[in-house]
């Protein structure tokens, strides 16, 4: 077996040869305050596919998602260095409009956050943020968003009741419908099953599955099981580095690192 | 085996006693509160009439009611709470969502505990100062106002910020993910979704001015007639706020310790009038709320 | 090495699985020695022995098979123990055929008549024997230790018994047409030739099912 030293990994971007690169990162660090979060992460996700970041907790995954659409921005402490293309524009430039990042990158959350409105309103309310629509268009939106997120036959009748009345995985589905209501090209997941139910996971499974066709995914999860069914390529990170990355078969069928082995397989130490 | 046995049931005597002394001093402070409804109840109920509504305040001796107190003291409480609201709400959003763990914050949110614990008549002395003495020159009605205001405004600041504390960060995160700008956040989807605690400060902040004496002593005083003038609505309305205006807890004030019985009477009838309508407000918001949310 | 399954039952599932494997290859090695032996020396009572042992090698077999699911279903294995599992199936498939090669051959021992003119087809025939049961015993003992260079060599030299099987073939060719009276009895040292070489197959089969459990990657050239 290959026992490849993680701290002198270094991931390239030749890696995804025929795959488009939609979303880059070079050489990021992150800083909570005076500590390192993040130590020079160079990452690549291909467009209209899937990527995974599964490892340990305080691995640093989440706060990579979060970098992306740099929701660190209401936090004063925190802050990022390097660089984060989108179609290779950096986002982490200074003269950046927050607002348009992420309404091309979008977020789920891992608790379902549904806002205290009707289910249409909150399907609309991010559209109605830069969009002006007639009546029949922003119907048109908000039933082809929820028909996406596989809510539509459950909620059709009853758009006008309080997004808070669904059940756990059908908010969460809400989320995804309201996410994917502003048209975004990136959408992020941070653990979204995490909370659910397995039929619940198995349906927004599904739905992803279904999303891929036309967005780039990038998913956090603790799950390792859901990381192999749901991903095209997966990143596993260790102590704030990314220490391997490559296609899901490759990494769950023969993976190179000692470490990512050992954390795939179940071998905590 | 014994000795746990032993202990299991020294155990459930204590629990026992326990929760009997809970009880037992429920009982006696429930037992004081309804005493003091009951009270209220019966005299205030035998000094109700239809002039209540429909004369103003009297001198001793002649038939009257409290209608210019009631129009008073509503006027006061309305114009106080629109006042405290607004500083109230916006104030308690800034030190929950702008202000953080920062020092400046820090300061604010202790000085807003001090004044919500300090003592009504000091604020209506220092308002009296300010209003009535150096600009008015005579008591107003808008110097009341500006009093029960600054009764108000602390306990709405603190509902506000704590209920908004209370929302989660994945709310306000959700909000920014899909682009919104923060202050769309807070107007769109936190002050709904912290509505009922809101409602709640709002209520309790109302429950407390209207009640209220001793600063109106000193702002608004009491007014025997309303200067209102029917036939010139609009243009009278300086007038009735720019004079002392009657109301309803000094009135209670005026009349309780008086000898004449009438008066007496009357005080009553204001006592039930305040706790009736604060109760009837609060009966009628929680209906709102109740139907409005999930 | 790599350290153990945070969950320590599944580390000792596996040791079963593997044990169970070795346990089965032992026994399959030990059928194939006794049935050439029986061959060698006519001997008839441990032919018969040597066919009623074979149940024992089906049946160990399915445990392994059940073994084997029971893991996959309940601890979901991913890469190399995952390899793993699936290479002790495959390894249990073949060392049972390789069982009922062996039982072929122990029964052609009770048609074979006595003759002193098979005498040297006969030791042809053990040699051969005792080169393939050389080759099964390398091999698994490469599995076991996951030695990739032994699994490779016994991979390599899969021609071995390829070219001792052609040069009995020409012997009892030789053989059948100087005397026709010996015809039935080569025919059957035929036919034990012919699943000696097979086992030889099934041998350089684990060689690969090895390799792939230790690197990951299949073999990709021809057999030599």
């Amino acid at each position: 077996m290959n026992e490849l030293a993680p701290d002198c990994f270094d991931v390239s971007v030749a890696q995804m040869k025929r795959e488009k690169v939609k979303l880059e990162v070079r050489d990021l660090d992150f800083f909570y305050g005076k500590s390192r979060a993040l130590k020079g992460i160079s990452i690549a996700f291909a467009e209209k596919a899937v990527t995974a970041l599964i490892g340990p907790s305080g691995c640093g995954k989440s706060t990579l998602l979060r970098t992306l659409n740099r929701m660190y921005a209401l936090y004063p402490g925190q802050r990022a260095t390097g660089k984060v293309l989108l179609d290779g524009e950096d986002i982490l430039g200074p003269s950046v409009d927050l607002a348009m990042v992420r309404a091309r990158i979008g977020m789920v959350f891992q608790k379902p956050t549904p806002f205290p409105m009707s289910i249409y309103d909150n399907v609309a309310f991010g559209v109605r943020l830069y969009e002006r629509l007639s009546k029949a268009d922003m119907d048109a939106r908000v039933e082809e968003s929820l028909r996406s997120a596989a809510l539509w036959d459950e909620v059709r009748d009853k758009l006008g009741a309080s997004g808070l009345g669904l059940s756990g995985g059908q908010q969460q589905r809400l989320c995804v419908a309201r996410g994917i209501a502003v048209r975004p090209e990136v959408l992020l997941l941070d653990e979204p099953t995490s909370a659910l139910d397995p039929i619940s996971s198995a349906k927004l499974e599904e739905t992803l599955a279904q999303l891929r066709t036309d967005y780039t995914i990038v998913i956090v999860t603790h799950n390792l099981g859901q990381a192999a069914r749901v991903s095209d390529h997966t990143g596993f990170m260790y102590l704030g580095e990314l220490v391997e990355f490559g296609p899901t078969d490759e990494m769950f069928t023969n993976p190179e690192t000692g470490r990512a082995r050992d954390y795939i397989t179940g071998r905590f130490g | 085996m014994a000795a746990s046995a032993a202990r299991i049931a020294a155990r459930r005597v204590c629990n026992g006693a326990f929760v009997g002394f809970c009880w037992l001093v429920t009982a006696i402070a429930l037992a004081f509160l309804a005493a003091v409804l009951w009270t209220l109840v019966q005299k205030g109920m035998g000094s109700m009439s239809i002039d209540i509504f429909t004369m103003d305040t009297p001198a001793s001796g002649s038939r009257g009611g409290l209608r210019n107190a009631i129009i008073g003291s509503i006027i006061l409480c309305a114009l106080a709470m629109a006042m405290a609201l607004f500083i109230g709400i916006l104030a308690g959003t800034w030190l929950a969502e702008y202000a953080g763990d920062s020092r400046y914050g820090g300061v604010i949110r202790f000085l807003n505990d001090v004044l919500l614990s300090a003592p009504s008549i000091l604020i209506g002395l220092f308002v009296w100062r300010l209003l009535v003495a150096n600009v008015f020159h005579h008591f107003t009605a808008w110097a009341g106002a500006v009093a029960l205001a600054l009764i108000a405004i602390p306990v709405i600041t603190r509902t506000t910020e704590d209920v908004l504390r209370l929302q989660p960060t994945s709310l306000r995160e959700s909000g920014v993910a899909l682009g919104a700008p923060f202050s769309t956040v807070i107007r769109g989807i936190l002050w709904r979704a912290a509505s009922g605690g809101m409602l709640t400060g709002a209520l309790l902040a109302f429950a407390r001015i209207s009640g209220e004496t001793a600063p109106l002593l000193f702002t608004a005083l009491n007014n025997q007639f309303d200067n209102f003038d029917p036939r010139h609505p609009l243009s009278s309305i300086p007038q009735v706020m720019g004079q002392p205006i009657a109301n309803l807890p000094v009135v209670m004030f005026d009349n309780a310790l008086s000898a004449y019985d009438d008066l007496q009477r009357l005080a009553w009838a204001a006592a039930l009038i305040v706790s009736g309508s604060v109760l009837t407000v609060i009966v009628i918001a929680r209906m709102l709320t109740g139907s409005r949310s999930a | 090495m790599s350290p153990e399954h945070t969950i320590r039952a599944y580390d000792e599932e596996l040791e079963a699985l593997t044990t169970e494997l070795s346990r089965m290859g032992a026994t399959a090695e030990a059928e194939l020695a006794d049935a050439v032996r029986a061959i060698a020396r006519r001997d008839i009572a441990l032919a018969q022995a040597v066919v009623a042992r074979d149940a024992a090698l089906d049946e160990m077999e399915a445990d392994i098979e059940r073994r084997a699911i029971r893991l996959i279903a309940l601890r979901q294995p991913v890469a190399d123990d995952l390899r793993r599992t699936v290479a002790a199936l495959k390894i249990s498939t073949n060392l049972e055929r390789c069982g009922d090669l062996a039982k072929n051959i122990a029964k052609r021992v009770l048609l074979i008549a006595e003759s002193d003119a098979l005498a040297l087809l006969t030791r042809s025939i053990e040699r051969m024997g005792e080169l393939v049961a050389a080759r099964l015993r390398e091999v698994l003992d490469a599995f076991s230790a996951g030695d990739l260079d032994r699994a490779r060599s016994v991979w390599q030299r899969d021609q071995e018994v390829d070219r001792a099987y052609e040069s009995i073939f020409h012997e009892l060719l030789t053989c059948m047409m100087g005397d026709p009276r010996t015809i039935a009895s080569c025919a059957h040292l035929l036919f034990v030739a012919k699943n000696l070489e097979r086992i030889g197959d099934h041998a350089t089969n684990i060689a690969e099912i090895t390799t792939y459990e230790i690197t990951g990657e299949y073999i990709t050239e021809e057999r030599p």
